[in-house]
């Protein structure tokens, strides 16, 4: 794994918000997390330093799978805009980035360099790189799960600081069973981060959704092939500007305590509840993939056993980690039986305070409060959409009207014009809306796509 | 009882009580030079450190005493004097003063006691000695990290300020978080010196933080310090004490202000209110009892012979009071108001204006003045009530009746943080036992 004892590893810092205050019995806490990272490997700064490109920011390895099923030529917009993105990708490689092109039909095939080996960018080697990609036709099926593995194979080829893919498709996983796309994204998770895209509107949501989701990257809709090339060039500049992999979320609760969920509530909701591991006692941690100079928000619920009132306790401790299973011994001090870790040094400390101050019992954090909203806007939205899908108008629209009310009141303004292109709103305010008769299937789409975007508290 | 502070006219005579009309130059009936005393607020429910002399009717009053080495003494003024209403809602009789109990008169020869050696400086930090907590108190199996939470079940261990004592000579403070608060926003300071004729002068400062504000610990603690090393450094100089007390009350004002100026990281960002507190001073010497407060922090006097009535000194800024001084409600119906404990005067950056009350009195007999938040006094709110639970040796034993009055609150629920500090009067000479 990676050396991060002399890399310029961005400084993390974590702020909690939360009323502490609970009233007698109270049991549940909740809190907003902040994690802020800033001032990470800038030019030049990395130089000589282990496991770095030279003269540049960390040691990188991406994989690009494209699409190359049959339907990817009807139209024949969707090949040619894929080519042109993948070679624009190539284009915002950064020297010395270690990097693969994989074709994907219902078997994954190596595009370029081949021979199981990663290239290493440079003029030479994206050029070599963009002739490959004009030899990419589509012809066949598809199955996601064999591109994964195959890009898996030839990211931990590399000994590099960030592995990331990028995953292109337009149809449904239809060449393997659900659970061979389930299995390889098992397999893959925690080894690379990926970006997933569909492109047109014949391919499942979900599955898009699914693979970002568990490969800790974004999933867009780019229903117009021409928007591919500055999509792609988007996520890799982002994917460049990753300086540390493998980040966790360490959250240690106290004995009796039981962690409800824990979700990233921004830029987008991502439920990590069922994705702990458990590090040493009462400790877990939730996996946040890698990072740049960037800052999410987490919600994070906690029952704690209720105290007398007056009594104050921690009701969570939360740190950022790099766990390194095998890793030398740098244990931090945090550290308390688990494997060892590189500690990120930055921790917020969630409190729970017991007290018969109604006022300051009842009242509700702001914080909480809009990221409450923000997953709920979320979940009305797919559940919503399904229930269209499934004929029922009248718990669509109950649903939609809610999202739309949400999205009214929280300022997402972008959640909000997606929505009014599936539905006729009435009253915003109210969540008073109608069923559009006619939906672009892109329209649908994008909104299901995006529906867990958020956006921040108003300050 | 309660003393109102001074109310609006008709004034007498500061030279012989005669009634004389505002705007008179000169009293109609002995010729004082009424343009000496400044003219009492009207409607204003605080005492300035200014404030005339006031000698009571009939009474002979010795000379003020003691001479302030740097200027003038500030006049004496005795509550007992001026018209208002006790807690209970009955006028006071300011023509009978020694009916109300307390008699501000002393014999023409103040008592003398032996020098005393000074001690300028009492440690803030005796007392209390904080052990390192190894295992923590609640669960007795986790280690305490270094955040002072348990590292197995979480709970907060006991900090310092949870429960302090301290006893400086023969003055001493019992401060306790009580029984529902998480933390104790109180704060104190105890000490004793001498004045510059070698009599002793014993004080105490009872600060209590404002939670709706930010860092109120910190505020009081601040507030606490800062007055009492002010009440060290001025009074063996020779200052007043009831100028000294005015100066204290501004130098802890000004020690809550620069809290302000701190960024507080543990807040959230837009939540900033100052840090404020309110504070409530009493120093006594052998033969003067000077009280000076901002806010609704209050020191009683309980005479030793309980057969004298005791009385409240100080006068909350509080809504109740102010309502009630204003004529606006009665007692009863301003304390069942839901806003009557809003205080109206605090220290802090975000304070209207700093009005230090301050009030000297001569008690005519040994007693205990008992100074404390109002964890206490809402357990004993009137004078009779806080004389019935004042230990009857509280002069002699002033850490264990602390520590009695602090029961009592707990007792009683311990709602509030409470912190009581009981000062002897007139202060004892060092080595002997009460006066």
């Amino acid at each position: 794994m990676a050396n991060f004892a002399k890399s310029t590893v961005p400084q993390f810092s974590v702020d909690v918000y939360q009323n502490e205050h609970l009233p007698e019995g109270g049991r549940e806490v909740n809190a907003i997390v902040t994690v802020t990272a800033t001032g990470g490997g800038t030019l030049g700064s990395a130089a000589g330093a282990p496991g770095h490109a030279p003269g540049r920011g960390p040691s990188a390895a991406v994989a690009i799978m494209v699409d190359c099923s049959g339907s990817m030529d009807y139209p024949p917009t969707k090949m040619r805009g894929a080519r042109d993105a993948t070679a624009a990708a190539v284009d915002a490689l950064r020297d010395g980035t270690h990097f693969a092109v994989v074709g994907g039909t219902h078997v994954a095939k190596e595009v370029y360099p081949g021979g199981g080996r990663l290239a290493v960018a440079d003029a030479t080697t994206r050029e070599q790189a963009k002739q490959a990609l004009r030899r990419l036709s589509a012809g066949g099926g598809t199955a996601i799960g064999t591109w994964l593995r195959l890009a898996d194979r030839l990211l931990s080829s590399a000994d590099v600081a960030i592995r990331h893919g990028i995953l292109l498709t337009d149809g449904r996983n239809e060449h393997e069973a659900p659970e061979e796309l389930r299995a390889a994204l098992d397999a893959c998770a925690g080894r690379f981060t990926c970006d997933a895209r569909g492109v047109g509107t014949d391919w499942e949501v979900k599955e898009v959704t699914g693979i970002a989701s568990a490969l800790l990257g974004t999933a867009d809709i780019v229903a117009d092939p021409a928007g591919l090339a500055a999509d792609f060039t988007r996520m890799m500049e982002t994917a460049m500007g990753k300086e540390v992999a493998d980040v966790a979320l360490r959250v240690w609760t106290p004995v009796g305590a039981s962690i409800r969920f824990v979700k990233q509530v921004a830029p987008a909701v991502e439920d990590l509840t069922g994705r702990r591991t458990e590090a040493g006692p009462r400790a877990g941690d939730y996996p946040t993939g890698s990072w740049g100079d960037e800052s999410r928000d987490y919600h994070l619920c906690v029952e704690v056993p209720a105290a007398g009132l007056g009594q104050e306790m921690l009701a969570a401790r939360v740190s950022l980690v790099v766990p390194q299973p095998g890793g030398t011994a740098r244990a931090s001090e945090a550290e308390r039986g688990g494997g060892s870790v590189h500690n990120l040094g930055a921790q917020g400390l969630v409190r729970a305070v017991w007290t018969d101050d109604m006022a300051a019992s009842t009242a509700i954090s702001p914080q909480v409060a809009h990221y409450t909203g923000q997953a709920e806007l979320a979940q009305v939205i797919q559940k919503g959409l399904d229930l269209r899908k499934a004929g029922d108008f009248d718990g669509a629209t109950a649903k939609l009207g809610r999202a739309v009310q949400l999205a009214n009141a929280s300022g997402n303004a972008d959640t909000a014009k997606l929505l009014a292109k599936v539905v006729d709103v009435v009253d915003a305010a109210a969540g008073t809306v109608r069923l559009k008769t006619k939906v672009a299937e892109a329209d649908e789409m994008t909104l299901e796509t995006r529906s867990t975007k958020t956006v921040r508290v108003k300050k | 009882m309660s003393q109102m502070p001074q109310q609006a006219a008709p004034s007498k005579c500061p030279n012989c009580a005669e009634p004389v009309e505002s705007g008179d130059l000169f009293c109609g009936a002995c010729g004082y030079d009424l343009s000496v005393v400044p003219a009492p607020p009207q409607d204003h429910p605080t005492l300035t450190m200014t404030g005339p002399a006031a000698p009571g009717d009939g009474v002979d009053w010795p000379a003020p005493e003691p001479a302030g080495s740097g200027g003038t003494p500030p006049p004496v003024q005795a509550p007992a004097d001026l018209p208002g209403t006790d807690s209970g809602g009955r006028p006071l009789h300011p023509q009978e003063p020694a009916a109300a109990g307390v008699r501000f008169d002393r014999p023409d020869e103040p008592e003398e006691y032996p020098l005393q050696a000074p001690d300028p400086r009492v440690s803030a930090d005796a007392g209390a000695p904080e052990e390192p907590a190894q295992v923590c108190v609640a669960c007795r199996a986790g280690r305490v990290d270094d955040d002072g939470y348990c590292e197995n079940c979480g709970h907060a261990q006991p900090r310092e300020r949870d429960h302090m004592e301290r006893e400086s000579g023969p003055v001493a403070a019992v401060s306790d978080r009580g029984l529902r608060h998480h933390r104790n926003e109180d704060a104190f300071a105890v000490g004793h010196t001498a004045l510059p004729d070698g009599s002793p002068a014993v004080l105490a400062v009872v600060c209590d933080g404002v939670s709706s504000a930010t860092r109120p610990d910190e505020a009081s603690a601040a507030a606490s310090q800062a007055a009492g090393d002010a009440l060290l450094a001025a009074l063996p100089r020779g200052t007043h004490p009831q100028t000294a007390m005015h100066e204290a009350i501004v130098a802890a004002s000004q020690a809550v202000n620069a809290l302000a100026d701190e960024p507080d990281p543990a807040q959230e960002h837009g939540h900033q209110n100052a840090p404020a507190c309110t504070i409530v001073g009493a120093v006594v010497t052998s033969g003067l009892l000077v009280v000076g407060w901002v806010g609704d922090s209050r020191a009683y006097w309980v005479p030793d012979d309980r057969s004298a009535p005791p009385a409240r000194l100080t006068e909350d800024d509080s809504w109740a009071a102010q309502m009630v001084a204003a004529g606006l409600m009665n007692e009863a119906e301003a304390y069942a108001d839901e806003r009557a404990h809003a205080i109206t005067g605090w220290l802090g950056a975000d304070a209207y204006e700093l009005e230090p009350h301050t009030a000297s009195f001569k008690p005519d007999r040994p007693g205990a003045v008992v100074v404390c938040t109002d964890g206490l006094w809402n357990y004993a709110e009137t004078a009779e009530e806080m004389g019935e639970v004042v230990p009857p040796d509280a002069a002699a034993r002033p850490l264990h009746s602390a520590r009695v009055l602090v029961g009592h609150a707990l007792d009683g629920g311990g709602h509030d943080n409470v912190t009581v500090a009981v000062v002897p009067f007139p202060a004892p000479p060092q080595g002997a036992g009460s006066a």
